[in-house]
C-alpha cells in the first residue's frame, strides 16, 4: 500500500492506520485460537476422559459465548487499542486497567511462546532427524512474525486471514474424509467412549478437565485489541468477534468428534498432535501431510495474532504514561507500535528457550481467565454506569445480566480446576499482581497525566 | 535437508533482526521523539461521536 510507504504524519500526530474490516477480526480472533484445536484441548481427556472433554467443550463454549457478546458490547463503544484496557480504565478505573493491561501482556506472550515451541517441535517430530533441535524453528518463528507486524497491520492481518482459513478448511477436509455419517468404516466412538469409560474420574474430572478446556478458545477476546485499526469499529468488530466465535464452535465440536472417534481417550489425552494424529490414523498420506501443515499454520496463525495484540495492549500502557510514554512511539512508515513490538521481542525469545510448554500454556490460561473474571463484573458497572439509552452502542448484547453471571460461575469453576492443576502457579501470578499493583499505586501513578487518559466523549456516568 | 532448514532458520532470523534494529535506529533518528509519540487514544471517536441517541 502506498501509504505504508512514505512517512505519513498527518499535522504533528502519528497514530494507529484504520485499514481494517471484520474479515481481519475474524482473522484475528480465530487465527490466535485455532492452534488450540490443533494442541491443547485435549489435555483436557487426561483430566477427565473423553465425554469430560466434550462436556467442557460445551461449557467453555458457553464462557466464551458471553466473553465475545460481552466484548462486543463493550469494544464497540470503547474502540481504542488496548482492548480490554481501555475498557477497564473508563469503566471500572486506572489500577484495574494497569491490571488488565498486565493479564493481556501475559496471556498473548505466553501463548506466542507456546506457539512456537509447539511449531518447533512439530517440525522436530516430523523431521526424525537426530541432533536437530527446535531452537532455530522457534527464533524464525518469533523474529519473522516480530518483523511482519512491525511492517503494518493490514499485511499481518491479511497472512493470518489465509493461513487460518487454510488450517480451518483442513479440519472440515479431516472431517468429511472420514465419513462422519457411518460409525465403524472409520470412526469407532461406540468402542472408544463407552458407558466404563466416558468419565473415568467422575464429576470431578470434568471440573479438572476445565483447565485445558479453556484451549478450545483461548483468545477470541483478542479481536478487541484492533479497535483502532478497523474502518469501521462499531460494526467490523462485533460481526468479526461473534463470526469468529461461531467458527470455533464449529471448528472445536468437529475435532472432539473426529479425534474422540479414532483414539482412546488414555492416548488422547497426553498427545501433542490430536488432529494430526488423527489424519495418521485414517491411514491417507495426504490427511497426514495436511495436518502436519495445518498445525504448523495454526501455530503460525497464532503466535502472529499474539504479537499483534500484547504490542497494542503494552503501547496502550506506553501512551497513557502506565509505563514510560516511550513505548506509545508509532512507527510514521509503516504505521505500527514498533518499540513495543521490538520491546517483547526478546523477552518472547528468552520465556520460549527456558520454559516449557506447559508452564508457558498454565501462565497463558492463568491470565486469560483473570481477565475473562474482570470482564463479567466490567459488564455490570458497564451497563449501571451507562445505562442503555444513555450513550450509542454499536452492539447491545441480549440477556443481561445472564450471560455476565454465567460468565462469573464459569471463572470461578476453573480457577479451582487451575488450582487442582497448578496450585502454586496460580497463587505465584496473584501474588505478582498484587505486588505489581502496589508498585503502580504508590510509584508509577504519580507520572500519569490523570486528566488526559479519559478520552471517551461519554455524559458523566450516572450516580456521579 | 532438515539441517540445511535449520541453518536457514537461524540465518532469516538475524537478517530480519538486525533489518528491525537498524529501521528503529533510522527512524529513531529522523524524527523528533514528540512526533514519535503523538498519537492519541479515540481522537477519531471524539470527532465522530456525539452520543446523542
Amino acid at each position: 500500500m502506498s501509504i505504508a510507504l512514505e512517512p505519513t504524519v498527518h499535522g504533528d500526530r502519528v497514530s494507529l492506520l484504520r485499514v481494517l474490516g471484520p474479515g481481519h477480526v475474524w482473522a484475528l480472533g480465530v487465527g490466535i485460537v485455532l492452534v488450540g484445536e490443533f494442541t491443547g484441548w485435549n489435555f483436557s481427556a487426561d483430566k477427565g476422559g473423553a465425554l469430560a472433554a466434550l462436556i467442557v467443550c460445551w461449557l467453555v463454549g458457553l464462557l466464551y459465548t458471553s466473553v465475545a457478546m460481552i466484548d462486543s458490547e463493550v469494544t464497540s463503544t470503547v474502540a481504542a487499542a488496548g482492548g480490554q484496557y481501555a475498557q477497564a480504565k473508563h469503566i471500572v478505573g486506572p489500577l484495574m486497567a494497569f491490571n488488565v493491561a498486565l493479564y493481556l501482556v501475559f496471556a498473548y506472550t505466553m501463548l506466542e511462546v507456546s506457539d512456537a515451541i509447539l511449531l518447533g517441535d512439530t517440525i522436530v517430530a516430523k523431521a526424525g532427524v537426530e541432533g536437530l533441535t527446535h531452537n532455530s524453528f522457534i527464533a524464525a518463528t518469533i523474529v519473522v512474525l516480530a518483523w511482519l507486524n512491525y511492517r503494518g497491520v493490514l499485511m499481518t492481518l491479511n497472512v493470518n486471514f489465509v493461513i487460518t482459513a487454510i488450517a480451518y478448511i483442513s479440519i472440515v477436509i479431516l472431517f468429511f474424509a472420514v465419513s462422519p455419517w457411518t460409525q465403524g468404516a472409520v470412526l469407532q466412538l461406540n468402542e472408544l467412549v463407552t458407558p466404563a469409560n466416558a468419565l473415568p474420574y467422575g464429576w470431578i474430572g470434568v471440573i479438572a478437565a476445565f483447565q485445558f478446556g479453556i484451549w478450545y478458545y483461548l483468545g477470541i477476546e483478542g479481536t478487541t485489541q484492533a479497535a483502532e485499526e478497523v474502518r469501521s469499529p462499531a460494526r467490523s468488530l462485533p460481526y468479526g468477534t461473534m463470526a469468529g466465535m461461531i467458527t470455533l464452535l464449529i471448528a472445536a465440536a468437529m475435532t472432539w468428534y473426529v479425534c474422540a472417534s479414532l483414539m482412546p481417550w488414555e492416548y488422547l489425552g497426553v498427545t501433542y498432535y490430536p488432529l494430526w494424529d488423527a489424519g495418521k490414523l485414517t491411514g491417507s498420506a495426504f490427511l497426514e501431510n495436511l495436518l502436519f501443515i495445518a498445525t504448523l499454520l495454526a501455530a503460525l496463525a497464532s503466535a502472529n495474532g499474539c504479537i499483534n495484540d500484547a504490542a497494542r495492549a503494552w503501547f496502550s500502557l506506553g501512551r497513557d504514561r502506565y509505563l514510560p510514554s516511550w513505548f506509545s512511539a508509532v512507527h510514521p512508515r509503516y504505521r505500527t507500535p514498533y518499540r513495543s513490538i521490538l520491546f517483547l521481542l526478546p523477552i518472547a525469545l528468552a520465556f520460549a528457550f527456558i520454559a516449557d510448554l506447559n508452564q508457558a500454556i498454565t501462565f497463558s490460561i492463568l491470565s486469560g481467565v483473570l481477565q475473562y473474571t474482570f470482564m463479567s463484573i466490567n459488564i455490570i458497572m458497564f451497563r449501571r454506569k451507562w445505562p442503555l439509552n444513555s450513550i450509542r452502542r454499536g452492539y447491545t448484547h441480549p440477556f443481561h445480566p445472564v450471560p455476565a453471571v454465567v460468565l462469573f460461575c464459569l471463572c470461578v469453576v476453573t480457577f479451582f480446576a487451575i488450582f487442582l492443576g497448578f496450585g502454586s502457579q496460580l497463587i505465584a501470578m496473584v501474588t505478582f499482581y498484587f505486588l505489581i499493583s502496589l508498585w503502580f499505586h504508590f510509584y508509577r501513578y504519580k507520572f500519569v497525566r490523570r486528566g488526559e487518559q479519559f478520552t471517551m466523549p461519554w455524559p458523566r456516568p450516572q450516580g456521579y | 535437508m532438515w539441517m540445511a532448514v535449520s541453518y536457514g532458520s537461524w540465518a532469516i532470523s538475524a537478517v530480519l533482526g538486525i533489518w528491525m534494529l537498524y529501521d528503529w535506529f533510522q527512524i529513531d533518528t529522523s524524527f523528533s521523539e514528540e512526533v514519535l509519540t503523538s498519537s492519541r487514544e479515540g481522537e477519531i471517536e471524539a470527532v465522530a461521536e456525539k452520543h446523542r441517541v
